[in-house]
């Protein structure tokens, strides 16, 4: 792989862009592999990539039916933050900021990202009371945050309503290491990589079986054909589920739509992510200029990457009292994603009932910001068969146990 | 846009109307059950692509919970049904026959 530089925009500027190489390879499947996953999207190359940087093991194959970052990384809202209530949480998702924070160096890939800061915006005094127990625990986690009052949100923002009528804002819980990323190029930093590392990313190729013996798992049947394995990780969010029928057990899981729209482009107008749980909104803006907005999840079992209209309906309407600059905005593009969300609205990185597969799931609604933590963790978890210190607390285990990791009551809204 | 017959007062309402309620017909377990069956009862879910049987509560009309028939892959519904039984009833199992022949069936 020829490395991405000043030069190399040089050189091919002299000669017509005509030398750029291919960013990854498209092989055909080889008949046996030491570790498949099964779905690139980022959480899926992600583990790859750390498999092989982090453990050495390289002889590896990502699966996908689709195209590589077209599920949910390439469908999302691409909001980055660690604040997070309880512990095990803030650690994994603060080894995610912190990979972000040199993930295009890592990778020779600009994945832009934008640590512009991020407020979650306090409107009732019951999220206020939250919001400040979240910056104390996050002083405690080591989670850089801080509670800031209303003239501060409005210096900050201000096309910020901050009188209401409905909702005033009373404050803010205020990341300032949160921000953005663009969410295609986390996905095709990470296969660049891992095609360069040897790796074989499938696209076009569902996996339609998984294979047992005694108990282990012996490979998958796909569209392309059968592939053996030794490891098998099912890393497929919304269909997670569907994977697992294949294998033979349940998770606890429920796939549902979450949608998101962007607006027309506008000029800069504001500097920093938004998100106001409690009318179910948030907004920040692209480098297009475009205001990105997404709200809540519908309430029901859905496959089809399609919403539900009142939401949008509900999330614009909040949001123009939030910031009433937005009101003759019109919408440009609207789509939908399917969320894999688990009772605690935290996700699962587990060994299973079947030896050898491994599940990362259960991101739901926010785990674009926790890729690199996850295949970090996940990773970890794949090459030694028992978790790593990042990944202990998310095994399925804890339903049974009663082990809760609730981040449900925490956020309300979980991006 | 989602919209359901109650079953109870036969209004035709859509989805702000009524609130979902997770999967149906799960195996209740209580005092003296195992801890993987009360895991399995609280948590477990099927959660297909395809024919989903699923709770629902007509919550801006009569208030009362119902049941479903739904393909989470189309949503196609295939009928609701009363709240009041173990299993889906014979006419819910022919109507996802006729439109879904090779279904599994209730697992
Ligand atoms: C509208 C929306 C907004 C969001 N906003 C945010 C946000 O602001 N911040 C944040 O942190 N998170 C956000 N999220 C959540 C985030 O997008 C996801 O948690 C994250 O992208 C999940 O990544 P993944 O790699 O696990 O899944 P995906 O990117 O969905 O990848 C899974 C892959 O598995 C493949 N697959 C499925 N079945 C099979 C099969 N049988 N065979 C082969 N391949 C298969 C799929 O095609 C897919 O490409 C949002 C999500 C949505 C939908
Ligand atoms: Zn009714």
């Amino acid at each position: 792989m020829r490395k991405y530089s000043i030069f190399a925009v040089a050189r091919e500027a002299m000669r017509y862009h005509a030398g750029w190489e291919k960013a990854w390879r498209s092989p055909v499947p080889k008949k046996k592999y030491k570790a498949v996953i099964i779905g690139a999207g980022g959480h899926g190359l992600a583990t790859a990539y750390y498999l092989g940087k982090v453990h050495g093991i390289t002889d590896v194959a990502i699966v996908e039916k689709g195209w590589l970052g077209g599920g949910n990384t390439g469908r999302n809202t691409t909001i980055i933050r660690s604040n997070y209530l309880q512990d095990a949480s803030a650690a994994i998702f603060d080894k995610a900021l912190q990979l972000y924070e040199g993930l295009s160096q890592d990778l020779n890939y600009n994945v832009m990202f934008s640590p512009r800061g991020l407020l979650m915006l306090a409107q009732s005094e019951h999220e206020m009371r939250g919001y400040k127990r979240t910056v104390y625990a996050n002083d405690l986690q080591g989670v850089s945050t801080r509670w800031i009052d209303r003239d501060e949100v409005r210096a900050l923002v201000p096309i910020i309503n901050i009188d209401g009528p409905r909702y005033p804002v009373l404050g803010a819980l205020y990341q300032e290491r949160g921000g953005t990323a663009r969410h295609d190029a986390v996905a095709w930093g990470y296969a660049r990589a891992c095609s360069a590392m040897g790796m074989d990313i499938i696209q076009q190729c569902e996996v339609t079986g998984i294979r047992t013996q005694n108990g282990t798992v012996a490979g998958i049947d796909t569209t392309k054909g059968a592939i053996e394995c030794e490891t098998l990780s099912i890393v497929t969010a919304g269909h997670s589920s569907v994977l697992a029928d294949m294998a033979g057990f349940r998770l606890p899981l429920e796939s549902v739509a979450l949608q998101a729209w962007v607006s027309e482009p506008v000029k800069p107008c504001m500097d920093m992510v938004v998100m106001a749980n409690l009318v179910h909104g948030y907004m920040s803006q692209s480098d297009k200029g475009e205001m990105v907005i997404g709200g809540g999840t519908d309430g029901f079992n859905n496959y089809t990457q399609r919403g539900s209209w009142h939401h949008v309906e509900e999330t614009t309407r909040a949001l123009v009292e939030t910031f009433p600059i937005i009101s003759r905005l019109k919408m440009l593009r609207q789509w939908g994603g399917i969320v894999d969300m688990t009772g605690d609205r935290s996700p699962i990185l587990s060994a299973t009932p079947i030896k050898n597969v491994f599940v990362n799931c259960g991101w739901g609604t926010g785990g674009f910001k926790a890729i690199p933590g996850s295949g970090w963790a996940m990773a970890e978890l794949v090459a030694r068969g028992t978790p790593g210190p990042l990944a202990a607390d998310f095994g399925l285990n804890r339903f049974r146990e009663g082990r809760f990791i609730d981040e449900s009551v925490a956020a309300g809204v979980a991006h | 846009m989602l919209i359901l017959t109650c079953p109870y007062c036969g209004i035709r309402a859509e989805e702000t109307e009524l609130h979902a309620g997770g999967e149906a017909h799960l195996k209740r377990f209580g005092p003296g059950a195992s801890d993987a069956e009360f895991e399995t009862y609280l948590f477990a879910r099927k959660n297909p692509k395809g024919v989903h049987f699923e709770r629902w509560r007509h919550s801006a009309g009569c208030g009362k919970w119902f049941l479903a028939a739904r393909c989470t892959a189309t949503l196609e519904v295939f009928g609701t049904y009363s709240a009041q039984t173990t299993q889906p009833p014979k006419h819910i199992l022919d109507a996802i026959k006729a439109k879904r022949p090779n279904w599994e069936g209730l697992v």
